[in-house]
């Protein structure tokens, strides 16, 4: 039939744009590194065939989309904020302050004239807040406390992983009884504990360091009044960081476990390579897509957790926001006043589902073997049409 | 001894044991073997399956890994004309030993070869890590080692990834690995045994060429006896973990003492001879948790007498060189 390779590959929009957003990865490498493009053209064409099997991936699109919407909101979100969350603008409405979503209030003066009108299309919390805006800036400390347990949490798992797996016996043992102990210390139990110890200890060296409050306040896009805060949400860090890396060395050690069997490793001892680049070079990439893919799955369950925490009242303390604290501050008044729930709780599960979306198709797209397979699926696909086109 | 004698020694192994410590018991993979190999000589290491051959050369530069152990013995590395004991060395001075003077190839070229990495940076990578060279130089001489075990453009080539080569080239590449840094010693661990026939005569032309024009010295290990009688200048039979004989490639196939060796050499087959059944050797290779008493051949050996199976038998020479362990030949 002579099914020419192109049109085996029908390249939609999304495909354009991927590709081209590989070429400009490349090109920037190539300027750096000039040559890099012309010696490295076969990875390039598997990194466009990665994304050409994730954009075959509905869920993966819209896992792709939320997470993207996710990182920007997290990013950009409180600079666009209506209101900041300091903007306690107590409007009264009925016996409270809580406004109901898409209403518009207007504050007339003694004489009866509009002074202002201010509009809420998520309503307000008790203290008159805009809910969106308190969602906007919630955003950014899940987007930063997940990061920041995945950067500190995961070396530290890759590392004692990597160690354990490859030089076993006694070192082994030790590091993975210690995993064990971790691995077995409740999360929740933890974070109390360090809840209520941790914080004092912190608060006066955040407080008493002007240079340490001004990056705080811009990380967490939170007012320097608030630095005192800053010391329960970095206790939560320090407690999820605590009992999450474990997960990560057991599953590192059992993948070294394997890829040491390797004969290119065994090969690059016996010419004489060092141990630390056996250890990073060839062992740490051949095993790393399971750990992207566990990487991904995990800041959704560290959004979570986290919002789980501050909703048992560990983690921001007022005025300042995450989703938890929101949802807390609103069950008393559920299901009455069902937004204060409803929407962050909506915008914490639609942050997890994007991060598990994405988790569960990189599983397929990361694995060269599946890769393939997704391939000749959509290439069998394609030839049918065509077939059945000529007949 | 008269030709080897001469000749200055390369690599010595005297009295070598390596044991395996497992659940079911102690493997004695390796009971007191020691051999000489000199400078610029191929020589072979045969033996069937299991019968240690692998386990020696990799404990040449101690690459035993746990449960393995080496209990006892001496690798001495001439340097010089002066030995150094490899056993004795730390790990450090070990690896700036391993690749620079004694190179493996191993035996499935597929699976030695980092399937994530360009061949051209697999080849650099092992000079750098001795120093030979920097990065940039090292991918410019990678081009030039391609070249020199035949590998057809290879300008393109060093770009490749290992999937994207065949077996055979594959191999190839794993030998210029291996030829990367000069080694004095070559290790070959059945370098033939994954690619097929047509690419094996390939590849062992290309290993006696490239020893011819380097003045390295090839061990090779392989259980075809083909292969030994192609390539080597001596050769030594091993069976169950002991060296039961050993002595020119000549010596071996014309004037074979050993009863195993001489079962060895009629189960190879020959076109030239129309035969109904090819002969084995009766029997299985014993378990080397507990090995027979005496000589280790002695329950397959259809020549066994007396002391066979109550003493281990001495490695006597024979005539010059060539020596064997076998009761017939002590008087």
């Amino acid at each position: 039939m002579g099914l020419a390779s192109e049109e085996a590959y029908e390249k939609k929009i999304l495909d354009r744009v991927s590709d081209k957003l590989v070429d400009g990865i490349a090109s920037v490498i190539s300027k750096v590194r000039p040559g890099w493009r012309e010696k490295n053209k076969s990875k390039i064409d598997e990194w466009k065939l990665m994304f050409y099997a994730f954009n075959r991936s509905p869920p993966g699109i819209i896992g792709a989309t939320l997470i993207i919407a996710f990182i920007l909101i997290g990013l950009f979100g409180p600079y666009f904020a209506p209101y900041s969350y300091r903007n306690f603008l107590y409007i009264e409405y009925g016996d409270t302050y809580l406004v109901p979503p898409g209403t518009t209030v207007t504050v007339t003066n003694e004489q009866g004239e509009i002074v202002k009108e201010f509009y809420f299309p998520l309503g307000t919390d008790k203290y008159g807040r805009d809910l969106l805006s308190l969602i906007l800036y919630g955003a950014r400390v899940s987007l930063i406390i997940s990061l920041i347990v995945i950067i500190l949490g995961v070396p530290i798992g890759i590392i004692l992983g990597l160690i354990a797996g490859y030089f076993g016996g006694k070192t082994d043992e030790v590091i993975m009884r210690i995993t064990d102990i971790f691995l077995a210390f409740p999360a929740l139990i933890l974070a109390i504990a360090f809840a209520s110890v941790l914080p004092d200890r912190i608060r006066p060296i955040i407080v008493g360091n002007e240079f340490l409050k001004q990056i705080f306040s811009i990380v967490f896009a939170a007012d320097v009044r608030d630095a005192a805060n800053f010391a329960p949400i970095l206790s939560v860090i320090l407690a999820i960081v605590l009992v999450w890396w474990p997960g990560y060395t057991r599953i590192i050690r059992g993948s070294v476990l394997s890829a040491r069997e390797n004969l290119y490793v065994e090969a690059a001892k016996a010419l004489g390579v060092s141990t630390w680049k056996i250890l990073f070079k060839h062992i740490l990439p051949n095993i790393i897509s399971p750990i992207l893919v566990l990487i991904t799955l995990d800041i959704g369950s560290v959004i979570l957790m986290e919002a789980g925490l501050s909703f048992i009242g560990l983690g921001a303390q007022d005025p300042m926001v995450d989703w938890g604290k929101i949802v807390y501050d609103g069950a008393q008044f559920f299901p009455d006043r069902w937004w204060l729930v409803i929407f962050p709780g909506f915008a914490t599960f639609l942050a997890v589902l994007g991060w598990n979306l994405v988790g569960d198709t990189l599983r397929d797209v990361l694995d060269p073997r599946t890769r393939r397979s997704i391939e000749f699926k959509i290439k069998k696909r394609r030839s049918g049409k065509q077939w059945s086109r000529q007949v | 001894m008269e030709s080897s004698g001469l000749r200055r020694k390369i690599l010595e192994i005297k009295d070598l044991h390596v044991h395996f410590y497992t659940y079911a018991g102690v493997v004695k993979a390796i009971s007191g073997i020691s051999f000489e190999i000199y400078e610029g000589e191929t020589f072979c290491l045969v033996g069937e399956t299991g019968c240690g051959k692998s386990v020696t050369s990799r404990a040449i530069t101690k690459l035993i890994e746990s449960p393995g152990k080496i209990v006892k013995g001496q690798v001495l590395l001439y340097r010089d004309g002066s030995p150094i004991d490899l056993l004795k060395l730390s790990d450090e001075e070990l690896r700036e030993i391993r690749g620079k003077e004694v190179a493996y190839i191993f035996q499935d070229p597929t699976a030695a070869l980092d399937p994530l990495y360009s061949v051209g940076y697999q080849i650099a990578e092992t000079m750098v890590a001795h120093n030979t060279t920097t990065w940039k130089n090292a991918f410019k001489k990678a081009i030039d080692i391609l070249k020199s075990v035949l590998i057809p453009d290879p300008e393109e080539r060093v770009k490749n990834y290992p999937h994207e080569l065949s077996g055979g080239m594959r191999q190839r590449v794993v030998i210029g690995i291996s030829l990367s840094n000069k080694p004095r010693l070559l290790i070959a661990d059945e370098p033939t045994t994954a690619v097929d026939v047509t690419i094996q005569a390939q590849i062992l032309d290309l290993l006696r060429n490239l020893r011819k024009e380097e003045g390295m010295t090839l061990l090779l290990i392989t259980h075809n006896m083909g292969v030994v009688a192609e390539m080597c200048d001596r050769v030594a039979v091993m069976y169950a973990g002991k060296i039961v004989e050993i002595g020119t490639v000549h010596q071996i196939f014309k004037n074979p003492q050993h009863p195993y060796t001489k079962g060895l050499l009629r189960a190879v087959p020959n076109p030239l001879v129309r035969i109904e059944k090819l002969e084995s050797i009766p029997g299985t290779v014993p378990n080397l948790i507990s090995p027979p008493p005496g000589c280790r051949f002695h329950p397959r050996c259809p020549y066994r007498f007396d002391p066979c199976d109550k003493k281990e038998p001495p490695l006597i020479e024979v005539e010059g060189g060539h020596r064997v362990a076998c009761w017939l030949h002590v008087k």
